[in-house]
C-alpha cells in the first residue's frame, strides 16, 4: 500500500452563471485595476489516498470527483497528483 | 396515513413541516437521517434548512445519508416524496428530480413572499389547489436559481415536469431558468420546490396557501393507502 496525494480542481462549466466570478470582477475598479476579465471562481479539494497502486488511487479520486466534489451538470473538474500540481 | 420528515444535521424546518402535515390531517414524525429506514412513513418530506452547513454544495453531503437509500427505494416503489428548499437541493443532488440549484443571480440570500403559478393540478402534490388559484408562499434561500441545459429544459417542459413557476407581480426572485420554482420527476411521485409551504400553513403566518400542498399530499397518499389496503 502506498499513499498518494491529489488535488481536484472544480470549476463552473462554460456558460454556467458564475456569480462569484462576477462579484470579484465587479470589485476590480475599486482596486483601480483595468484589463482583467473572465474571472471565474471554483473550488480546490486536496486529499490523500491509500491504495495498492497509483492507478487504483487515481480511479477512486476520479469517482469521488464526479459523485461528490463536483456536480457534473454544472461543474467540470480536473484531477492531478499534488506533486505535479505544485511543480 | 403517516408523514415522515427527515432530519439532517442542519435541517431547520422539520418541526414546521411536521406541524403542517398534522394540520392537514396526517400523523407525522421526524426521521433521523442516520436511520436506514422510513419507520413506516407513507409520505416523506425533506425539509428546508442547511443540511451539513451547505458545505461543498447545498444538499450534496445529505444525499449520502443512510436514510437516502430507503428514500430511494420508497420513491422507486412510487411512494410520495416532497423536497422543500434545502430538501429540493438534496433531491436534485441525488438525481431524484432533474436540475441543479445555482447561487441566486442577485448573489444575495433572498427571503420574501413570492407568488406561484401552479402549472399542474393533476399531481399528488397539487390536487387540492383550486383551479386558477395562485399560491402566496415565502422563500428563504441563497441557492435557488434553477438550472438545466436548454435542450433538457425543453424536454422537461414537454413532459410537463414544471409544477410551479414564479409569477408577477413579485416575479422571479433568483434568476431561475424559465421562472421555475418547482419540478416533478417523470414518474410523478417526487416533487421539489424552493418556496416554503410549511411556513404558510396557517392564516396567522400571513398565508395558509401552503396547507393546500400538504392537504394534496395527505389526501393523495390516503387514497393510495386505502387502495392498497383494499387490494
Amino acid at each position: 500500500m502506498s499513499v498518494h496525494r491529489y488535488v481536484v480542481s472544480v470549476m463552473p462549466r462554460e456558460g454556467i452563471l458564475d456569480p462569484q466570478g462576477r462579484a470579484v470582477e465587479s470589485a476590480l475598479p475599486h482596486l483601480d485595476v483595468r484589463g482583467v476579465r473572465d474571472v471565474r471562481v471554483g473550488r480546490r479539494v486536496e486529499l490523500s489516498v491509500e491504495a495498492a497502486s497509483e492507478g487504483e488511487a487515481t480511479a477512486l479520486v476520479e469517482r469521488l470527483a464526479g459523485e461528490l466534489f463536483a456536480n457534473p451538470l454544472i461543474e467540470a473538474w480536473r484531477v492531478e497528483r499534488l506533486e505535479e500540481a505544485l511543480r | 396515513m403517516k408523514v415522515g420528515v427527515v432530519v439532517f444535521p442542519g435541517s431547520n424546518c422539520d418541526r414546521d413541516a411536521i406541524h403542517a402535515a398534522r394540520l392537514a390531517g396526517a400523523e407525522a414524525e421526524p426521521l433521523w437521517h442516520e436511520r436506514p429506514d422510513l419507520h413506516g412513513a407513507d409520505v416523506v418530506v425533506l425539509p428546508g434548512g442547511f443540511a451539513y452547513g451547505d458545505y461543498l454544495r447545498a444538499g450534496v453531503i445529505a444525499r449520502f445519508s443512510p436514510v437516502m437509500g430507503a428514500l430511494r427505494e420508497h420513491a422507486g416503489r412510487g411512494g410520495l416524496v416532497l423536497g422543500i428548499c434545502n430538501g429540493f437541493q438534496v433531491l436534485a443532488e441525488a438525481g431524484l428530480v432533474p436540475g441543479a440549484l445555482l447561487r441566486n443571480a442577485s448573489l444575495r440570500f433572498e427571503h420574501r413572499w413570492v407568488r406561484l403559478a401552479v402549472e399542474r393540478r393533476d399531481t399528488p402534490f397539487t390536487a387540492a389547489v383550486p383551479q386558477d388559484r395562485q399560491l402566496r408562499l415565502p422563500i428563504a434561500h441563497g441557492e435557488g436559481n434553477y438550472f438545466l441545459p436548454e435542450p433538457e429544459l425543453d424536454a422537461l417542459e414537454a413532459r410537463r415536469g414544471v409544477v410551479f413557476r414564479y409569477a408577477p407581480p413579485e416575479g422571479n426572485p433568483n434568476g431561475s431558468s424559465r421562472d421555475i420554482a418547482g419540478v416533478i420527476d417523470s414518474r410523478g411521485n417526487v416533487c421539489g420546490l424552493m418556496p416554503h409551504p410549511e411556513r404558510a400553513a396557517e392564516a396567522l403566518l400571513g398565508s395558509d396557501d401552503g396547507l393546500l400542498l400538504f392537504r394534496s399530499l395527505v389526501e393523495s397518499a390516503a387514497r393510495v393507502t386505502t387502495a392498497a389496503g383494499a387490494a
